[in-house]
């Protein structure tokens, strides 16, 4: 049976956010936090080939023990494990460090769960932004690499192969290749399912894999954490809303509206710029 | 088929997480359904907890470290409004603060807090899930439909605690849609503050506070309340109206917290206050007389899905743990007999008639009526007037003698409720009302 692992991040909900006026900082406390939402496309996606052709899907956080939480909705939407890496020496991670213990914890899934076919991350995250740890995980681990896909378009379990289009600036790719594989899913690939009841239930009752720096005999402390982590932020500012001099076209028709918007806008110095009077 | 539960609760308020919480702890399987996020997310109160009827549930709750009380309050105030004045009555006591007697706090915290204590004890969390209706066969009620694909559940015993709009309440018959005369539609803002002013203008220290409930010509001719709480670094105000009064007045309740926003009194005591929230909600207040029956074959109905609350005293999150406690004590008993009929459902309204739910319910049955029948111009314009009146001739100096002024008061009040014989009849009925 294909193995599918899932990496998630649990996010501030970006829709609730606010940004200390004083400091500058994101205020996270009172925040809801959230499964990344690209990531839970990731998931979907791993769970419809499930569906279709069969599959055991694995979900894999590195992140504080409050993350158990993501991990169980991921395991209400249908996923079979998860499993939470946490430990106070992964704390302060940057994408380098991040992509280290996340390669490092997939060895370790494949080992004690079997050989993993794909890999799914989102396309970047809502906090962090970078959209680098899906691409340093695959790197580490010699993966097949695919960003930015829109859709699957076919999953050939025999031949072990995967054909996506990814969407790109200038256009859509569609790319064939093989497993191992890495995607990282855009919004497009899919709509996100609603968790059933016995999905909910089973959520309820379930307690993921933890596995904390002593589970990796093996791992370079130097490489993890904040001591892992050559970033550094040097400054974060919150761009000042430059004030414009905006004006309101009030009118009951729309018609009418459009109208007095246009006239507005044909004696503008816009038009003119625009070449357009 | 999903796996049957001992008991299914339908909404994760005080009264239904007091009843997973009781059952949990004996051992019953047990599912919290609560449609909100997380419970708490979407619902508000005054903001006045009771620690008595929290203990019962989490002996020596204060002594967590996280636990979300906003100020143990050590005063209370009763102010009678006029336009620009105010009668004032209340009581400051240093005992209420060893052991505390009530406390103000938010229900996004403790609602959450309190769920995640059942949660704790063995309650299977379901939320963000909507129960549609009730499950039967035959009289008896079975499970629960839900809006999740699948999403039949099944249970000996169905709690209903989705409050006052109890859909399940409906769903099953026992209740119809509450009459205008017996519900408030309340609104509140989150006003905040500096705990420094909160401190300063309420004098108080460290996390005391206060609560001022208002009644008079601020609700503008209608029945209705207001209340006034101090949170940590919050002010909550609001307003309560009966909904047959806000109907014929053709009026919408912001549009009376915004007049109390206005009147002095509350003016200076929110004053440079950032509006954070904005939210309305029903109180059921039909008292004793709409209580439906409380339980039935497989089912019970606890706190505001079956109108418990006491409004004279604005007590409804402890009526609603205290019901749903006796609710999951029944069902405790019924299992054991492996009964869950009517007949030995019983128990739980029996030993809410025997409590002080239903006892506070009846002492004041008549006050929905006497609010439903009297003139709410009388009873919330005309005498907080003139007691205002009254006590402003009284305090005012001018080389009138006193025993005019006394009379002046006893005149002014008389003529207010229409005669010496209505205000006679009015206070026995008032009196009446108040102790049934
Ligand atoms: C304001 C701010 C600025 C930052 N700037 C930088 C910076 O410039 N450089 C830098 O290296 N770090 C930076 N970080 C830290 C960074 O966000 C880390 O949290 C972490 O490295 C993850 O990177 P990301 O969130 O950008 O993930 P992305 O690379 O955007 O995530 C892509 C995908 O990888 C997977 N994934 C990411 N994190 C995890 C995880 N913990 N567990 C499981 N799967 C995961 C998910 O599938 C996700 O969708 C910054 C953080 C903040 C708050
Ligand atoms: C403005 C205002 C001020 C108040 N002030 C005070 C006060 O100071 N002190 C006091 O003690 N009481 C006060 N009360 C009364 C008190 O809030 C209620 O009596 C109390 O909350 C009742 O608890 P409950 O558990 O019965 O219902 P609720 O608290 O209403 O809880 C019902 C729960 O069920 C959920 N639910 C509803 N329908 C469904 C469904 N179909 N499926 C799943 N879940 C569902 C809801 O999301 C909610 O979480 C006030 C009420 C209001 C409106």
């Amino acid at each position: 049976m294909l193995h599918i692992v899932v990496c998630i991040k649990q996010v501030p909900d970006s829709r609730e956010i606010r940004i200390d006026p004083v400091t500058n900082t994101l205020i996270r406390q009172g925040v809801p936090s959230i499964v990344n939402f690209y990531d839970l496309h990731g998931l979907e996606e791993a769970l419809r080939i499930k569906d279709e052709l069969g599959a055991c899907v694995t979900v894999v956080t590195m992140g504080p023990p409050p993350a158990e939480k993501s991990l169980k909705e991921c395991i209400s939407l249908g996923a079979d494990r998860a499993v939470l890496v946490t430990d106070r020496k992964f704390a302060g991670a940057d994408t380098l460090a991040t992509s280290y213990v996340l390669a490092k914890t997939l060895e370790k899934v494949a080992e004690e769960f079997g050989a993993i076919d794909m890999v799914f991350c989102g396309k970047q995250t809502l906090d962090g932004d970078t959209g680098q740890v899906g691409p340093g995980i695959a790197c580490r681990l010699d993966l097949e690499q695919l960003t930015y896909v829109g859709k699957v378009i076919h999953v050939d379990p025999e031949k072990r192969r995967v054909r996506v289009e990814r969407k790109l600036e200038d256009g859509i790719e569609v790319v064939e290749t093989s497993f191992p594989v890495l995607i990282t899913a855009l919004k497009e690939l899919n709509k996100v399912r609603r968790a059933p009841m016995p999905g909910m239930i089973r959520a309820a009752r379930f307690k993921p894999t933890v596995w904390t720096t002593n589970d990796f005999p093996d791992i370079e402390i130097s490489k993890i954490g904040l001591k892992g982590s050559p970033t550094i932020v040097s400054k974060t500012w919150v761009p000042e809303v430059r004030k414009v001099n905006g004006e309101k076209i009030a009118g009951v028709a729309p018609e009418q509206i459009a109208e007095q918007l246009m006239e507005k806008l044909w004696g503008s110095e816009l038009a003119q710029k625009l070449g357009w009077a | 088929m999903n796996e049957k539960f001992d008991a299914i609760v339908v909404g994760a308020g005080p009264g239904g997480t007091a009843a997973a919480l009781t059952m949990a702890r004996a051992g019953l399987s047990v599912v919290l359904l609560e449609r909100g996020e997380f419970p708490g997310a979407k619902n508000i109160f005054g903001g006045v907890l009771y620690r008595k009827q929290v203990e019962e549930l989490v002996p020596e709750f204060w002594k967590e470290r996280n636990f979300p009380m906003e100020r143990n309050i050590i005063e209370q105030r009763i102010w009678m409004m006029s336009k620009e004045s105010m009668v004032t009555f209340g009581h400051r006591n240093e005992a209420y603060k060893d052991p505390f007697n009530c406390f103000t706090g938010l229900r996004v915290k403790f609602d959450q807090w309190f769920a995640n204590k059942a949660v704790e004890a063995g309650a299977l969390p379901i939320y963000q899930t909507v129960a549609l209706d009730v499950i039967r066969e035959g009289n008896r009620v079975v499970g629960v439909k839900t809006d999740r694909d699948d999403g039949d559940l099944y249970a000996d015993v169905v709690v209903i605690a989705d409050g006052v709009n109890s859909l399940l309440g409906k769903a099953l018959g026992v209740h119809r849609e509450w009459k205008t005369d017996e519900v408030s539609l309340a609104v509140k803002e989150i006003i905040a503050l500096p705990s420094e002013k909160i401190q300063d203008r309420f004098q108080v220290e460290g996390n005391e506070g206060v609560t001022i409930e208002f009644m008079g010509e601020t609700s503008l001719g209608m029945a209705g309340m207001g209340f006034l709480y101090t949170n940590k670094e919050t002010i909550s105000l609001g307003v309560g109206v009966m909904v047959d009064h806000l109907r014929d007045k053709r009026m919408k309740p912001y549009q009376i917290l915004e007049s109390v926003k206005q009147h002095p009194m509350i003016r200076k005591l929110i004053q440079g206050g950032e509006t954070l929230e904005y939210s309305g909600h029903l109180i059921p207040e039909g008292g004793y007389y709409s209580v439906p029956p409380l339980s039935g074959d497989g089912w019970c109905l606890v706190g505001d899905a079956a109108q418990l609350v006491n409004f004279v005293h604005r007590e409804g999150t402890n009526l609603a743990m205290s019901s749903g406690r006796l609710a999951g004590e029944a069902i405790i008993a019924a299992k054991t007999k492996e009964d869950f009929s009517a007949s030995s459902l019983r128990m739980y309204d029996e030993s809410v008639k025997a409590s002080f739910i239903m006892k506070d319910l009846q002492k004041y049955k008549g006050m929905h009526q006497l609010l439903k029948e009297e003139d709410p111009e009388l009873l919330f314009s005309r005498l907080p007037r003139a007691l205002n009146d009254a006590a402003y001739n009284m305090f005012l100096v001018d080389g009138i003698p006193k025993a005019e002024k006394q009379k002046y008061a006893v005149r002014r009040v008389k003529e207010a409720a229409g005669g010496m014989i209505n205000l006679l009849k009015l206070g026995y009925k008032g009196w009446r009302s108040m102790n049934g």
